[in-house]
């Protein structure tokens, strides 16, 4: 086989960007170049572009090999697939990421791997590549790296101290599935690797008895992505799965991912559209958990079958489901029940707050302080609107679902 | 009408200070016109700046913060805007603290979007490497922002490119950074930016992270509108890109399974470990199996299987209720707050943990969560009764000769005996398998009792350990 060039390394190895819907690169340590190396970070990250399948390039997001050993069935690279190989050289991935980051292209690398040889092995030089990055470059910028679960604690233990962030993919919500889809993976250490990250990130912040403080470890926390659409899992448990998640290991986000026809796909999955408007009522779902006082059976109950309505968001077929405890008096009521008014975000209700304190908030208020007020008119009274009748009509839905489209005839 | 010029540079310093001047004397706004490089001579000519007056001039963080940020905006009203508004805040304190008012919102808005443009300048400026001749490398953009913000986005490339020299050119003037500080120069062409190799494998990489099955163009376009685009490299990629996702998705379909490489089973199945469904016949391989437990439902959400520890061939046997949120985490039992109860008492029941064997009636962790919390739930009868499954086998293979129930769970688990624990405090009965089980408190029961019944509790239970200590001596 002929050496291949560069570019066409970075062809085959940036395909893993593809089905990865994270690319965060927000809420690390702030630090800068001014004295010494190249980059910055903290604060929120920056995208620098967007693909026209809408999603945000922030960090440079390759493999370091497409070679695996691994057979899990919604995955292009697995062994028994035919797709072209490659794989980078360490050096080529630090070259890479400095030259693009000089370009203003990037914020960092967002690194993850086929699994060669062994999980140890691979883990191995993806630690060696963010150290060169680190200690011989002096980068600043951001690094995320993507743990190999099998791979020992102690190659976890150094990555967590060059990467701003580490994920553990679950891969998909229920461990049946990926005891079914993906053989080689196992839950429990998926699991046990998740629990590895939030134990060396407490154990961080632990000053010893000097009062000196250890090392950061992975500063930006740890996050994990889902499939969606692969198996037959109902939003409930999706939203369940995710609960337990962030509960248990204190994620910064979970990412669902419509699973997309791959080329080469194996036979076990069915070549389906993307199910895009899932996965964000599956992303608003989760923010509703995450800032606006949610629980995930409360959103997943709103529909009998367990899964989100697709036409309607799920904050606004929570109350459509829960009208008794509508209007809500916007003059009276605490946050955490103005939190639940459709079309009043976290913004909002915090600038509604202080509205308060200087005197009585009307509709056009509401409206300037960015209220989407079509939304939220049934479910509120002010002292120049009231619903009447609107809360408890049977009509209501129907105002804010897309009309009915007329199925084809042939 | 008095008329304050404001230079192309440190425009926001020069306003602040005639502001500041006109608001001491009470200048009313109408008698004041701001003056930018582009507003046109005032026909009947104008007054320049009187002497400052004698009225003290106030102004908080917040509205500062938010007039420095108003002042980058492109508006030619927003320099009158914001001296109306520090008017109005000297005779009402509370001004502009109110989100509902409209001179907020209006100023609110002008800011929200000075900062956007910032972001996205510090998002889509593009560097060429520039030929240099010194030590440091040389960079150089062309950027066109959509507000006058050149010396408010610059000081961020300052931080984030130190080692290397660089200038961003835009229609508002030229920002140049050689290691100190930052330079600004007045407005000059475009700049000849050279090809640069790297622009074309960020084409690439750009090219192959797009999902042609997934097309959300508006969610782009909002994210990076189009008059952005014409000095981004990636960009004129995309109309291809779009016109050829259709093709690609149908050819993938068209294309279907393949048949896998013949080497493909052999690395598989080297890999899969089929599932041992033998008979244990050490201690060792019942935790190797009970780690793949799935027999309940609780190992969906636990992290994983906490098997016993310490020593296998000592003679009494203690056992808990089920791990909870850091015996999960960490993999090991007792190693929570009332683990560390019951370590210490057993210390003073002088009962070293190496004659023992420590263990839990339920080896996953049940619990619900809230927020960033999980809450432990007690085991029900069905995770009992399955789970009893590995407790027979490491009773069958450590072989105790005393066994230590930890309350309700761990009692029921052992004899099968439901009834209240209260009147069990203290007593021996026979488990399943016919060997003594003292029946105890559970250390987290004693820390969850008030104060004034805590002692006692503890004192029973430090009795009971004293007890099993001088029954397995």
């Amino acid at each position: 086989m002929a050496q291949r060039t560069l570019d066409q390394k970075l062809a085959i190895l940036s395909d893993a960007a593809k089905y990865d819907a994270s690319c965060a690169s927000s809420g690390t340590t702030r630090r800068d170049s001014r004295s010494g190396g190249i980059g910055s970070a903290g604060g929120s990250g920056i995208c620098h572009a967007y693909t026209p399948d809408g999603r945000c390039i922030s960090l440079l997001k390759i493999l370091m090999t497409n070679f695996c050993i691994y057979d899990c069935a919604y995955c292009i690279n697995r062994v028994s697939s035919n797709v072209e190989r490659a794989r980078f050289s360490p050096e080529e991935v630090v070259k890479l990421t400095l030259e693009f980051y000089r370009r203003n292209m990037i914020e960092g690398l967002f690194l993850s791997s086929g699994i060669i040889r062994s999980p140890d092995q691979t883990m191995g030089d993806m630690v060696r590549i963010a150290r060169m990055l680190r200690i011989e470059h002096g980068f600043k910028g951001y690094i995320h790296l993507k743990t190999i679960p099998d791979a020992s604690p102690d190659l976890v233990a150094q990555a967590g101290l060059f990467a701003d962030r580490l994920s553990v993919n679950v891969e998909l919500p229920q461990d049946a599935s990926l005891r079914q889809l993906a053989p080689e993976k196992r839950p429990e250490t998926i699991r046990a690797a998740m629990a590895d990250v939030r134990l060396g990130r407490e154990a961080a912040k632990d000053r010893s008895h000097s009062g000196k403080r250890p090392p950061r470890f992975a500063p930006a926390g740890q996050s994990t992505q889902m499939i969606i659409g692969a198996d037959a899992a109902t939003d409930r448990d999706i939203l369940t799965t995710s609960a337990n998640l962030y509960s248990g290991y204190l994620l910064k986000r979970v990412y669902y991912s419509a699973f997309s026809p791959i080329p080469d796909a194996s036979a076990a999955l069915p070549l389906i559209k993307p199910p895009l408007m899932r996965e964000h009522r599956l992303y608003q779902a989760d923010w509703l958990m995450r800032f606006y006082g949610f629980d995930a059976d409360e959103i997943g109950a709103a529909h009998p079958s367990g899964n989100l309505d697709l036409a309607i968001d799920p904050k606004l077929a929570w109350a459509l489901a829960n009208r008794a405890q509508f209007p809500v008096d916007v003059a009276r009521a605490p946050r955490e029940m103005l939190l639940r008014v459709p079309g009043f975000g976290t913004k909002t209700v915090t600038r509604l707050l202080a509205a308060r304190r200087n005197g009585s908030v009307r509709y056009a208020d509401l409206l300037r302080m960015g209220a989407i007020m079509s939304k939220a008119q049934p479910f509120v009274t002010l002292p120049d609107w009231t619903p009447g009748a609107l809360t408890d009509s049977a009509g209501l839905r129907a105002r804010y679902a897309p009309p009915p489209e007329q199925l084809s005839l042939f | 009408m008095i008329r304050v010029p404001l230079p192309r540079f440190a425009r926001f310093d020069a306003w602040r200070a005639a502001a500041r001047d006109l608001a001491s004397a009470r200048i009313p706004p109408e008698e004041v016109t701001w003056a930018d490089l582009d507003t046109p001579p005032d026909l009947f000519g104008a007054d320049p700046l009187p002497a400052p007056g004698d009225h003290s001039v106030t102004a908080t963080q917040d509205f500062l913060q938010l007039a420095r940020q108003v002042a980058s905006h492109s508006d030619p009203e927003r320099w009158s805007l914001l001296y109306t508004a520090l008017i109005r805040a000297q005779s009402d304190r509370r001004y502009l603290t109110n989100p509902a008012d409209p001179m907020l919102d209006r100023l609110t808005r002008l800011a929200k979007s000075v900062r956007r443009d910032i972001h996205k300048m510090h998002a889509f400026v593009r560097f060429h490497e520039l030929p240099s001749d010194g030590p440091r490398r040389s960079f150089g953009a062309w950027f066109e922002p959509e507000h006058p913000i050149l010396e408010a986005g610059t000081p961020f490339f300052a931080k984030r490119f130190a080692d290397m020299d660089w200038l961003i050119a835009t229609p508002e003037g030229t920002a140049r950074f050689t290691g100190a500080g930052i330079a600004y120069d007045d407005p000059a062409p475009r700049p000849d930016l050279p090809d640069d190799a790297n622009h074309i494998l960020w084409q690439t990489y750009f090219a192959n992270i797009f999902n042609p099955a997934r097309i959300k163009t508006n969610a782009m376009r909002s994210e990076m509108p189009k008059k952005y685009w014409k000095n981004l490299p990636e960009t004129r990629l995309i109309p291809d890109m779009l016109a050829d996702a259709p093709r690609r998705v149908q050819a993938m379909r068209d294309a279907g399974a393949t048949d896998a490489p013949a080497f493909a089973p052999r690395i598989t199945a080297r890999l899969r470990q089929q599932p041992d469904d033998s008979l244990p016949e050490t201690l060792d391989q019942a935790a190797t199996q009970a780690a793949r437990c799935t027999r309940c439902d609780l190992c969906h959400a636990a992290t994983q299987t906490v098997w016993g520890t310490g020593a296998p061939t000592a003679p009494l046997m203690i056992v808990g209720e089920a791990p909870g949120d850091h015996e999960d985490l960490q993999g090991k039992p007792f190693v929570g707050p009332a683990g560390q109860l019951l370590r210490r008492t057993m210390a003073e029941a002088h009962l070293p943990a190496d004659r023992a064997w420590l263990t839990n009636a339920v080896k996953h962790f049940r619990f619900t969560p809230r927020g960033k919390r999980r809450m432990h739930q007690t085991p029900d009868r069905p995770h009992v009764e399955h789970c009893r499954w590995w407790l027979d086998l490491e009773r069958r293979f450590t072989a105790p000769r005393l066994t230590v129930a930890l309350g309700a769970t761990a009692a029921f688990a052992l004899t099968g005996n439901r009834k209240p624990l209260t009147p069990r405090r203290g007593t021996i009965e026979p488990a399943f398998d016919g060997g003594p089980v003292l029946i105890t408190w559970h250390p987290s029961l004693i820390l969850r009792l008030p104060p004034d019944r805590a002692p006692a509790a503890l004192a029973e239970l430090r009795a009971d350990l004293t007890r099993a200590a001088e029954l397995t001596a």
